[in-house]
């Protein structure tokens, strides 16, 4: 038993060294025109050195050390307790969100102009994360390549007012319904796989997505990307020092108060925030309708699904089509808040990212998904020192919660039956 | 009302059904035995339009159906059970039902909800229960109360008595008849060839994709072969 853990342990420490050594341990210098690889300092070796140590002991005491783990009281208690009434967890929801609403509508005015700004962009990935929560965490299709339907709400907003001057309120449904028909036309090829191969395909269909922005220079103006994508103006009136266009008129001489430029930045917070708000009641209303329903019961067995005369082919249509519909959405405002974009903000990783944040929330959970997309978004802007661990921190976040709360942060809750206590 | 003619299916290159023709009538109850690998669950499936047969028609109420969708088949009057069950184990009983009459409206489902809830009493009891947290026996019922929630003229049942103790299979039974009493046609197909045969006004018994004999149910009980190769001697 002690000598298997410690040639176990052995194998581990060795594997650490292998792993940090090349990656931590050289650094890769420029001298003039060429590279020269050079060790690292003393101090990194020795934190390579204790770091496999401390695997090796770990993995050596391992039994025991999570014996006593195991004998530490639950980090969660709640999983333990019986779950509340259906009212009860309504109402609770509903004076949550508009707590929620409330606070929200708040924020920008007492907090930085950087602080807004970032919770303009958690906004986005809520409506993002909202809308793959129908794809995935409903209907339960993987999709790999959702970050597409994003680029084209994006680009469609982008294109719009570079070609045809088309202003952010028309492009907003323009970019959703785009990308919703970019979502049906996706559908058709994937209806027939499930499970890994659809995961590929929509991964696929990704990158055809940015590699076709990417390349089609003539129209997307291909890595440059598209600029000057005008703000979003309010009746007409614009956010900007000056005027952009003839006959408008701007906000702060309308309402005779001197410029500011944090105002632009509070009408963006707004926007996301009421159109975040309408996703959120949208599918949650859809959920409560048959096509809701639908989803559910094909994520849930397809064959029982298909036998009741449900029909494959228009429940995954729906869902997909959905989905990006509010990928879309959150595209446009996207491009907006930038007012520029190129092909490298649409890569594999927006996907996954969102993909993790449907997970992490819940897999058709909400307000789980909503809690997420927050704690995913502003997580990395808080640890911003170490800006160059940031993924291996988001990577040992999800395994710990996979490990600790495979459910997700908020799982999704139905309704269900009160056990009552046995007498 | 349902007869097969002639019908062959294909899985690929291999054919799983070799000309089949069956006819199930209305008010019937029609049992189809056949040992494992006979073709049975295929029949039922190409009923369902999934896979299509290769040849020879289907008819539903003297209409060929043969190379209609799967979701079309199933909205026009007949409801199978599949094999396994198969109930959506994270929705709860209620929502299991209503899944059931998903093309029918709020007062229509409310009816035959009530009327589910008749034949089975226990799951009124299960009402709010999720699906996949309750027995067999009681998963089964759910399964064959949802497939009555769409009013079927007709309804197809996979081998309800899988994995069910004796018991229950004999609640089952009684359900299937007074299924019929009600004037549901009911296509069974069964490996329990005895509490098949014994409720069908006639059977047929499949073997590797042919029907070998087709009799009145007490007859096929009666017949020494079927009770060699089906009844344990």
């Amino acid at each position: 038993m002690a000598t298997q853990n410690i040639k176990h342990a052995l194998f581990c420490a060795f594997i650490t060294l292998l792993i940090s050594f090349p990656i931590l341990g050289l650094n890769l210098e420029s001298a003039g025109t060429t590279l020269e690889l050079t060790g690292a300092d003393s101090a990194t070796i020795v934190a390579i050195l204790v770091a496999a140590i401390v695997v090796f002991l770990f993995q050596t005491f391992r039994d025991s050390i999570l014996t006593a783990a195991g004998k530490m009281p639950k980090l969660n208690r709640w999983s333990d307790r019986q779950p509340m009434p259906q009212e009860k967890r309504l109402k609770l929801e509903n004076l949550f969100m508009t707590l929620i609403m409330i606070s929200a509508l708040i924020w920008p005015f007492i907090v930085s102009r950087g602080s807004v700004d970032l919770s303009t962009l958690v906004l986005i990935y809520v409506m993002l994360a909202l809308g793959l929560n129908v794809v995935v965490g409903l209907a339960g299709l993987l999709d790999l390549g959702y970050v597409a339907f994003y680029a084209v709400g994006a680009y469609t907003f982008a294109l719009l007012s570079q070609y045809l001057g088309v202003s952010f309120w028309i492009a907003l449904p323009a970019g959703a319904l785009l990308a919703a028909l970019f979502g049906l036309a996706l559908g058709f090829p994937v209806l027939r796989l499930r499970g890994d191969y659809l995961a590929i395909v929509t991964l696929g269909f990704g990158e055809i997505i940015r590699i076709l922005l990417n390349n089609w220079t003539s129209l997307t103006g291909g890595p440059n990307g598209i600029g000057g994508i005008p703000d979003p103006t309010l009746f007409g009136m614009e956010f900007g020092r000056r005027i952009k266009e003839e006959g408008n008129i701007s906000f702060h001489d309308f309402f005779g108060i001197p410029y500011d430029s944090t105002h632009k930045i509070i009408f963006l917070y707004l926007i996301a925030l009421v159109l975040a708000f309408i996703s959120f009641l949208a599918i949650r209303r859809l959920m409560s309708m048959p096509v809701g329903r639908s989803w559910e019961a094909l994520r849930e067995d397809e064959i029982a699904a298909r036998s009741l005369g449900l029909s494959r082919t228009g429940v995954k249509l729906s869902a997909f089509t959905i989905g990006a519909f509010f990928a879309g959405f959150a595209g446009t405002v996207f491009a907006s808040k930038q007012g520029f974009i190129s092909p490298e903000s649409f890569v594999f990783l927006e996907s996954a990212i969102v993909l993790a944040i449907v997970v992490l929330g819940g897999m058709g959970s909400q307000v789980g998904v909503i809690l997420a997309a927050i704690a995913v978004t502003i997580l990395p802007e808080l640890a911003r020192e170490f800006s160059e661990y940031r993924m291996l921190i988001f990577g040992a976040a999800m395994v710990l919660m996979m490990v600790w709360r495979p459910q997700g942060l908020m799982p999704m809750r139905r309704v269900h039956i009160n056990l009552q206590k046995q007498e | 009302m349902l007869v097969l003619e002639d019908v062959h299916t294909h899985y690929g290159k291999i054919e799983a059904l070799h000309g089949v023709s069956v006819e199930v009538k209305q008010g019937e109850i029609v049992s189809l035995i056949g040992a494992n690998g006979a073709g049975k669950t295929t029949l039922l499936m190409t009923v369902c339009g999934n896979p299509q047969a290769t040849s020879g028609r289907v008819i539903l109420n003297g209409k060929d159906i043969s190379r209609d969708k799967t979701s079309d088949i199933m909205r026009s009057g007949i409801a199978i059970v599949p094999e396994g069950r198969r109930v959506f184990p994270g929705l709860t009983v209620e929502e299991n039902l209503h899944m059931g009459g998903f093309f029918n409206n709020k007062s229509e489902i409310r009816k035959s909800q009530d009327h589910v809830y008749e034949l089975f009493p226990r799951l009124k009891e299960r009402e709010l229960q999720r699906a996949g947290t309750m027995s067999g026996g009681e998963q089964q019922m759910l399964a064959i109360g949802r497939a009555l929630m769409s009013k079927p003229k007709m309804i197809i049942l996979d081998e309800p008595s899988l994995g069910l103790a004796p018991l229950i299979i004999k609640q089952i039974f009684e359900i299937i008849g007074q299924l019929r009493d009600e004037g549901i046609t009911v296509f069974l197909v069964e490996q329990n060839a005895h509490q098949a045969l014994k409720l069908a006004d006639r059977g047929y018994v499949l073997e590797t994709g042919k029907i070998r004999l087709q009799d009145t149910g007490a007859n096929l009980l009666a017949n020494p072969d079927v009770q060699n190769a089906y009844l344990g001697g």
